[in-house]
């Protein structure tokens, strides 16, 4: 299959924003391997567009299964030191993280 | 539509600049167990981190369930906003990375929520009636709780997964007082429907103006300016007032040529004024797809119809009908209707009383002025809903207000009365004939009293006997004196005016 002419609208600025999400550090190299990798992706995808779907119904799941729920009743789940045990730091019950905004 | 009667005005360097806020509500639905686990929801006072599972905690292969009661609450409360319920509702995952939700993702619904196409009518000052579309409300989960403590960040997720309704409206408010009256109503709503606690102190209820402003003729071509979000509002004030100050802010920034960014302002409640939150360097790429852990919901016309009959007498329904249907007028009916607790009461005392005679009318203002004003008293701040546990019972009120009626008692003895009753829980008529508090209408006592006086007063009893009848007043005095209050004042002047008739 031959590759990027087939999926223009996938830039490296769109590589790199899609790397960003996935916190990915991508060097240049690699927005250019990728963004014809992923457009060999996204152009085998779009094959589908070819198919008539007019009378299939939105179908945001697979299996006929729906309405699957719960009765509203509580139950214990773990204890706080169950639910700390695997924290890279806890402090005073809390999770510890780094600060998103600096301070 | 609302149209632009209600709507504030700011003009700054000769241009009206018009207000245009759409607000963005989340509600946490009152269920006991979280909305994808069984977790308790009850997060305040507990110790961080102790009400938590695999699922809420995000750990590899939980899998979410969903809570059936919230999902009912959010239908009743669509169908209590006039809103469509659409057959099919999905959730989908919103994805961002931030440690208040360690899945990486919110639970939420993006295309198909459960509630679309609603509208609030909220009364507007001068008798008039606003109306403020909903576009959608649907189901989602909260997030946990992240302090910040120098460079980190302490996270306790027992609020994580708790169930959380948004309600987004329309942007058809056009006044600061507007969106007061919107929220009000709301919440009004919400607390009927017992689907939601309505403190926003507490957190449970959350509100997000949307805040722009425009020109007329922008506003005639239909345009808007750019909006700003208002976050951090934890009262009712607090909305109406950010809202205020951002209009004169952008309006001051557009009149000076500049421009209105798309941010995030914080309230700052000790200042008054909104603060730069987070500048939005690029749009939110949030990736919704339909979760894949969660087969849709299909709602079908007979569990709308089951929602739908359960739903309670709402407040504009109680209202209209103590107005229409009882006489109340307007002012005490809205008061009474505004909180369910309040409208229950006063119903059961109406029912002891009567609903006949203008009844109702008496009953509403006693229930609004006297027993709010002793309940305000005694009560923590000016809650109505605290009158479902006062002492006085609705038909004991009822019955102070029949001993009123049949003169037994006179209008300060009653209102002493009540004070006794919100102490003690007492029947009237207990306290009443204790305290001997009964109007004396024993005309054998009256005259004697009477009698009495005339001998005390001989000055004044010639006088009047000469015709000085301005002196009626002195002697009806004297014998209210003389009987503390207790006689009844028609039968005493009928006694007075014979006894003086006779003697002549």
């Amino acid at each position: 299959m031959t590759t990027s002419d087939k999926s223009p609208h996938l830039d490296h600025d769109t590589v790199r924003a899609v790397a960003d999400l996935a916190r990915l550090n991508l060097t240049d190299e690699e927005v250019v391997r990728f963004a014809g990798q992923l457009g060999q992706v996204l152009a085998h995808a779009e094959k589908l567009q070819a198919v008539n779907t007019a009378d299939v119904p939105p179908t945001p799941y697979v299996l006929s299964l729906a309405n699957v729920a719960r009765e509203d009743e509580p139950a214990p789940g773990l204890s706080q030191e169950e639910a700390l045990a695997n924290a890279p730091e806890q402090d005073r019950g809390f999770f510890r993280v780094k600060s998103f905004f600096g301070s | 539509m609302t149209s632009a009667r209600s709507a504030d005005l700011v003009t700054v360097g000769g241009i009206e600049w018009q207000l245009v806020v759409g607000m963005e509500v989340h509600a946490q639905v009152a269920t006991r167990s979280k909305m994808f686990c069984a977790c308790s929801a009850t997060y305040q006072g507990f110790d961080p981190n102790s009400h938590v599972c695999p699922v809420c905690l995000g750990m590899p292969g939980a899998m979410p369930v969903i809570n059936q009661r919230a999902v009912e609450a959010t239908i009743a409360t669509g169908l209590a906003l006039g809103c469509r319920i659409p057959d099919t509702a999905v959730f989908a995952r919103k994805n961002y990375t931030y440690p208040d939700l360690p899945k990486g993702y919110q639970i939420t619904q993006f295309e198909y929520p459960l509630c679309v196409d609603g509208r609030v009518d909220i009364p507007l000052p001068g008798g008039d009636t606003g109306t403020i579309r909903i576009r959608r409300a649907h189901l989602e989960e909260d997030t946990g709780k992240t302090t910040h403590e120098g460079g980190s960040s302490l996270v306790d997720l027992n609020r994580a997964g708790v169930p959380l309704m948004e309600i987004v409206t329309e942007a058809d408010i056009t006044s600061a007082e507007e969106a007061y009256g919107f929220l009000v109503r709301l919440r009004t709503i919400l607390r009927y429907l017992g689907v939601n606690s309505g403190d926003m102190e507490k957190g449970a209820l959350r509100c997000e103006p949307n805040i722009s402003v425009r020109t007329a003729e922008q506003a005639a071509r239909g345009a808007y300016g750019t909006k700003v979000e208002v976050k951090n509002l934890n009262s009712l004030r607090a909305v109406r007032a950010a809202i205020a100050f951002e209009h004169n802010r952008q309006a001051r920034v557009l009149a000076k040529g500049g421009s209105i960014e798309q941010v995030n302002m914080g309230w700052d409640e000790s200042r008054q004024i909104t603060v730069l939150q987070r500048s939005k360097e690029s749009s939110d790429d949030y990736r919704y797809f339909p979760e894949p852990d969660l087969p849709p919901l299909r709602i079908s016309p007979e569990d709308i119809a089951h929602i739908e009959a359960g739903l309670p007498e709402l407040v504009q329904a109680k209202e209209d009908r103590y107005v229409n249907d009882w006489g109340v007028r307007p002012a005490e009916a809205s008061l009474l209707a505004s909180e369910r607790p309040l409208a229950t009461w006063f119903e059961a005392a109406v029912a002891a009383w009567g609903g006949e005679d203008g009844k109702p009318q008496t009953m509403a203002l006693w229930v609004t002025t006297e027993l709010l004003a002793l309940l305000h008293r005694q009560g923590e701040g000016q809650d109505l809903r605290q009158i479902a546990d006062i002492r006085v019972q609705p038909h004991q009120l009822a019955d102070l207000l029949t001993a009123l009626a049949d003169r037994q008692i006179n209008n300060n003895t009653a209102k002493q009365v009540l004070a006794a009753m919100m102490e003690t829980g007492e029947d009237p008529n207990a306290i009443i004939e204790r305290e001997g508090l009964a109007l004396v209408s024993d005309t054998s006592m009256l005259d004697a009293a009477i009698l009495e006086i005339f001998e005390a007063n001989p000055d004044e009893h010639a006088r009047i006997q000469a015709g000085e009848m301005k002196l009626l007043g002195f002697f009806m005095g004297q014998v209210m004196k003389a009987t503390r209050g207790q006689a009844d004042p028609q039968t005493a002047r009928t006694r007075l005016q014979e006894l003086l008739g006779s003697g002549s």
